[in-house]
């Protein structure tokens, strides 16, 4: 890869670490923010020039279409409902890293099969399906939630955390079965299904109060499926920058929690408000 | 994937995992919020992973698509939204 390239992911790298030290302090929040977006636009111009454009008109029209939405979006919406935005925003972000990675298992398993596939690229792919998908359908869970699309209240039954279980098994037992065989389409296939159906398993018996440290939490699994899927690509800035979110986020759910006099494991656990209206 | 290269890539890893846990002190609380949102738009990093993924093939290239415009909302939408947060801040005090 060009050593211009490496650099510039590198630049983006040190400002995406400034970024992140300056949103922690009042007046300089808003910098931070704006530094962030620099790092971001340095390693999307850097990679626009890694992928040599062999697909201009794709590529220019994704941005622009994505980016129009984005910012209707984050125009439009009220002051009230941010974290339902934030939550919204996320699980595209979760679902952008199980499409990068369902991409690459497609590449290897049928359109390019004579490349080299080792186990570390098998389980990245499998960790990125299984992490992005529970963040995609957990966070529009939470979204709906917030937004009173659905019930915003706890919702627990007997038997929910074995069922959790049942379905995690099922998702290692496709796992295996895929890293066997990179044919087996339809274990893969189940696997994205099984780690859908999960995002809504572990959201849904968290009550509304307790929202915010979830989108948060949720927010650091997207850091994790972007990391893993930096291990796919052998991507550097990816898991880097993966990492750092994935991190922090988990720091900044615990800071929350504390601050909601919570333990994360209780909010996890759930039933919270269950019986609260 | 060589050896030497997967372990070089655990190394930035970890290092990068600590730095991340450092990164995030004593946020007051009314920082919370924009700090999830700002750190939720810097995880669309995988904005650079659709890129890639869109290469010659069929399915491959529309999913990195798909990946392209999902992940580039999060981006976009997340700097704007977190700067929308910070503005009211300032306009409060």
């Amino acid at each position: 890869m060009n050593i211009f390239i490496q650099l510039t992911y590198l630049a983006a790298t040190i400002l995406f670490i400034v970024g992140i030290k300056k949103l922690n302090k009042t007046q300089e929040a808003r910098r931070g923010n704006t530094i962030s977006a620099i790092a971001m636009l340095l390693a999307v111009l850097a990679t626009l020039v890694h992928s040599k454009l062999l697909n201009p008109v794709e590529i220019f029209g994704c941005l622009l279409i994505g980016s129009a939405i984005g910012l209707i979006w984050a125009r439009k919406v009220e002051m009230t409902q941010m974290p339902e935005m934030v939550a919204i925003f996320n699980g595209f972000g979760g679902i952008a890293s199980l499409l990068v990675a369902t991409s690459d298992y497609w590449t290897r398993a049928v359109e390019q099969p004579g490349l080299s596939t080792d186990m570390v690229i098998i389980v990245s792919i499998l960790l990125s399906v299984l992490i992005g998908g529970i963040t995609f359908s957990g966070s529009l869970t939470a979204y709906g939630k917030l937004s009173g699309k659905i019930n915003g209240n706890a919702i627990v039954f007997k038997g929910q955390h074995f069922l959790n279980l049942v379905f995690l098994l099922a998702a290692v037992t496709c796992g295996i079965l895929v890293s066997i065989s990179m044919d087996s389409i339809y274990a893969m296939m189940i696997m994205i299904a099984i780690s859908l159906i999960l995002g809504i398993l572990v959201v849904i018996p968290i009550g509304g109060a307790d929202m915010p440290v979830v989108i948060s939490l949720l927010n650091s699994y997207s850091g994790m499926a972007a990391c893993t899927t930096g291990f796919v690509l052998n991507n550097s800035v990816l898991i880097v920058t993966g990492a750092l979110v994935g991190a922090s986020g988990i720091i900044l759910t615990q800071i929350m929690c504390k601050a909601m006099n919570r333990s994360l494991i209780s909010v996890l656990l759930g039933g919270f408000g269950a019986t609260s209206g | 994937m060589s050896v030497e290269n997967f372990i070089f890539l655990l190394y930035i890893l970890v290092l990068a995992s600590y730095c991340g846990f450092e990164l995030i002190a004593k946020v007051p609380p009314t920082l919370h919020t924009p700090l999830m949102s700002g750190s939720n738009a810097i995880s669309g990093i995988t904005i650079v992973g659709a890129i890639l993924c869109i290469q010659e093939g069929a399915w491959s290239k529309y999913l990195g698509m798909a990946a392209l415009v999902f992940a580039t909302i999060n981006v976009v939408g997340g700097y704007a939204v977190t700067d929308r947060m910070l503005q009211m801040f300032k306009k409060k005090k």
